[in-house]
């Protein structure tokens, strides 16, 4: 590994006004060098002597090239920073894990791995589905271009289109092996749209949460309505679309800044700012169910047929119908035992035990 | 909320912005938006290029904070003024100050209109939307160039252009007017009509409404969805084995139908959403010639330039 003449005299020319840096410190005084690492210190340096010196520690210096001398926005270099857990590894430490295999972050259900070039310059980034980790790279479809990323997003694994990008249904199958720090951010942003500069906001204390209130008084059209929502519904509503099997982002928002919603708010690193049209959608559904009053009806079940309907409905509203096996007659769910409780309790109108839903049902 | 800058202090790059619906329940929906900002990412007219969407992410409330520019151009990828264009749009990218009477406009002719949006200080040069600048005849002509694989498609055929039409935005059947009335006047198709799917003039009569024995069919959506592969080819009476799935051309009594397609499909699109941002002031030089000659072969002009 070799410190680059460009370096050497980008560290000279930007020791006139002092260098400060990962543990790196670069001064002049009088025409002379200090040169200063954690445990090290050179005095009385000449140019020479100070190259001498920037090569023998050339990962400090390279480290300082790269993280003060390459134009990017604050969020880019906070989040790149963040990879490579700069705050919490000293340089010597970063760059041997950086060498010797990686440093690896997960974000959301991707898995991103910071390493050297072959110069020891320059950052290179890799990315792939976080159950990929232990794929074998031939056995995945390798892309370079973040434009691809639109299209790796957009269906899961069995084939169903995705509407909510952050929903942990993220396909599996593909590598991003060797991206620019740019080139990494501009893939993210297809595959979870505008979550690392959110997240880079809220470190800072300047995420722009807009709760449920404001966000429902917002709507117009269709959705206006909406904002007939509030308290419990909401409870549900957020339960229904926002809880960490659903989506990735960790909800900050409420019902209003001093109404919390009990709902967990997930775990996930990056943060949810307001309701998504998503949920906007979903609740405008909802608003138009919830204005039914309720009523009492009367079926006959026996308990284990009460206990099925239980079962269909958690086994729907978990996603779990596609596991069930074929002959798993044990399971609620299974087909064979949802035919039969059709084919016994419901009449020909699909009602059950032919109980009319409404007093104008007059299905006979 | 504060602007996060590049560093650099160069932070005066150019970007585009095309807003489009998108859709929770359609994946082909967003396919156009990405294939002309593919197009004129090519082009090299602007430093950055970005999708969003009122049903898709980015969302139109997050998109300026993740375009990394001090000022941008709006296109929106509709086909007529009205909710989204003037509400709805405005509203979620925070314009401080938006009134819809900024643009001038009679129902077809909103230009641009520039105010800074509230959250990131961006400077957003908002345009009409692309379906009612005066370029969508060209788009169209293309669309039936394209569908007969015929360069000098015109005499001898009709050409219906065909609307959604509602009750609730007379904009929308003035845009699908205002197109057809431009090529009847402009180009040598023999029978121009303005047709809709919810409205009088109905695309169910097509072949009521055409003398010609050839009748191209261009539907004015964006994409290609429920209405453009299923509704319309029904409502004419082609014969179809499935969404889609229809005989270009088809027979209808004694009509041949030339069925296009979303006119949003077509790649020539890319230069009206060019046009859109050129008529705001962005500076795309020659972007809109590379742009022109990389989806079609030959332009003729038919319609005075403005």
């Amino acid at each position: 590994m070799t410190v680059s003449r460009s370096h050497i005299a980008a560290l000279r020319d930007a020791a006139d006004t002092g260098v400060s840096f990962d543990g790196l410190s670069v001064t002049v005084d009088d025409g002379t060098y200090t040169f200063a690492i954690p445990d090290e210190r050179h005095t009385g340096l000449d140019a020479a002597e100070l190259a001498d010196v920037a090569t023998a520690n050339n990962a400090y210096v390279t480290n300082w090239y790269h993280w003060t001398r390459i134009d990017r926005t604050d969020s880019e270099q906070t989040y790149l920073r963040w990879l490579e857990h700069a705050d919490g590894l000293a340089v010597p430490q970063r760059y041997d894990a950086l060498s010797e295999g990686g440093l690896t972050r997960l974000w959301g259900e991707l898995s991103i791995t910071t390493t050297l070039d072959r110069d020891e310059a320059q950052r290179r980034y890799s990315i792939r589905h976080e159950n990929d980790t232990n794929t074998d790279r031939a056995e995945l479809a390798v892309y370079d271009d973040p434009l691809d990323a639109r299209e790796i997003a957009k269906h899961d694994d069995d084939g169903h289109y995705r509407p909510l990008k952050t929903a942990p249904t993220l396909r599996t199958g593909w590598l991003f092996a060797d991206l620019s720090g740019h080139e990494l951010l501009r893939t993210i942003d297809f595959l979870y749209p505008a979550t690392v500069h959110n997240w880079y906001l809220e470190r800072h204390g300047e995420l722009d949460v807009s709760h449920w209130r404001e966000t429902a008084q917002r709507q117009t059209g269709i959705y206006d309505l909406i904002e007939e929502l509030g308290g419990d519904q909401l409870e549900w509503l957020t339960e229904a679309c926002c809880v960490d099997s659903q989506c990735l982002k960790r909800r900050q928002w409420d019902e209003s800044d001093d109404e919390p919603l009990d709902t967990p708010r997930g775990d996930g690193v990056f943060p949810c700012r307001e309701p998504c049209s998503l949920v906007i959608a979903v609740a405008r559904k909802l608003t138009l169910l919830e204005r039914e009053q309720p009523r009492e009806y009367t079926f006959e079940l026996t308990p284990s047929e009460k206990e099925q309907l239980e079962t269909l409905i958690d086994a729907v509203a978990e996603g779990r119908t596609e596991e069930i096996r074929e002959a798993d007659t044990d399971d609620g769910a299974n087909r064979y035992r949802a035919r039969y409780l059709r084919a016994k309790r419901f009449d020909e109108h699909g009602r059950l035990s032919g109980v009319p839903t409404s007093e104008d049902d007059t299905e006979n | 909320m504060s602007r996060v800058h590049a560093r650099s202090g160069t932070d005066t790059k150019q970007a585009l912005v095309i807003v489009a619906h998108g859709s929770h329940l359609n994946p082909d929906s967003s396919a156009p938006t990405f294939a002309h900002a593919d197009t004129i990412r090519e082009s090299g007219a602007f430093d950055v290029v970005r999708e969003t969407f009122w049903k898709e992410e980015p969302s139109v409330r997050e998109v300026l904070r993740i375009v990394e520019a001090d000022e941008v151009f709006v296109v929106p990828l509709f086909i007529s003024e009205g909710y989204f264009t003037e509400q709805v749009i405005p509203r979620e990218l925070r314009l401080d100050g938006w009134d819809v009477s900024a643009w001038e406009s009679d129902g077809t002719s909103a230009d641009h209109a520039t105010y800074e949006a509230a959250d990131t200080g961006t400077t957003v040069h908002y345009c009409g939307p692309v379906g009612t600048h005066d370029s969508m005849a060209d788009v169209i002509i293309q669309r039936a160039r394209s569908v007969t694989d015929d360069p000098t498609v015109g005499p001898g055929f009709g050409l219906a252009v065909v609307g959604h039409g509602t009750e609730r935005n007379e904009n929308s059947a003035k845009a699908i007017h205002y197109h057809a009335d431009r090529i009847r006047e402009q180009h040598d198709f023999e029978e121009v009509r303005a047709l809709f799917m919810d409205e009088s003039p109905e695309v169910d009569d097509i072949t009521d409404h055409f003398e010609s024995e050839d009748v191209v069919v261009v539907p004015l959506f964006v994409a290609d969805g429920f209405h453009t592969q299923e509704d319309i080819p029904a409502d004419m009476g082609l014969p179809t084995d499935g969404p889609g799935e229809y005989p270009v051309p088809g027979t209808v009594g004694e009509t041949r139908i030339w069925y296009s397609g979303a006119v949003g499909t077509e790649p020539l699109l890319a230069d009206a959403i060019l046009e859109r941002a050129s008529d705001a002031g962005a500076e795309i030089s020659d972007a809109i010639e590379r742009v022109r000659r990389s989806t079609r072969e030959t332009r003729d002009v038919v319609v005075g330039e403005p």
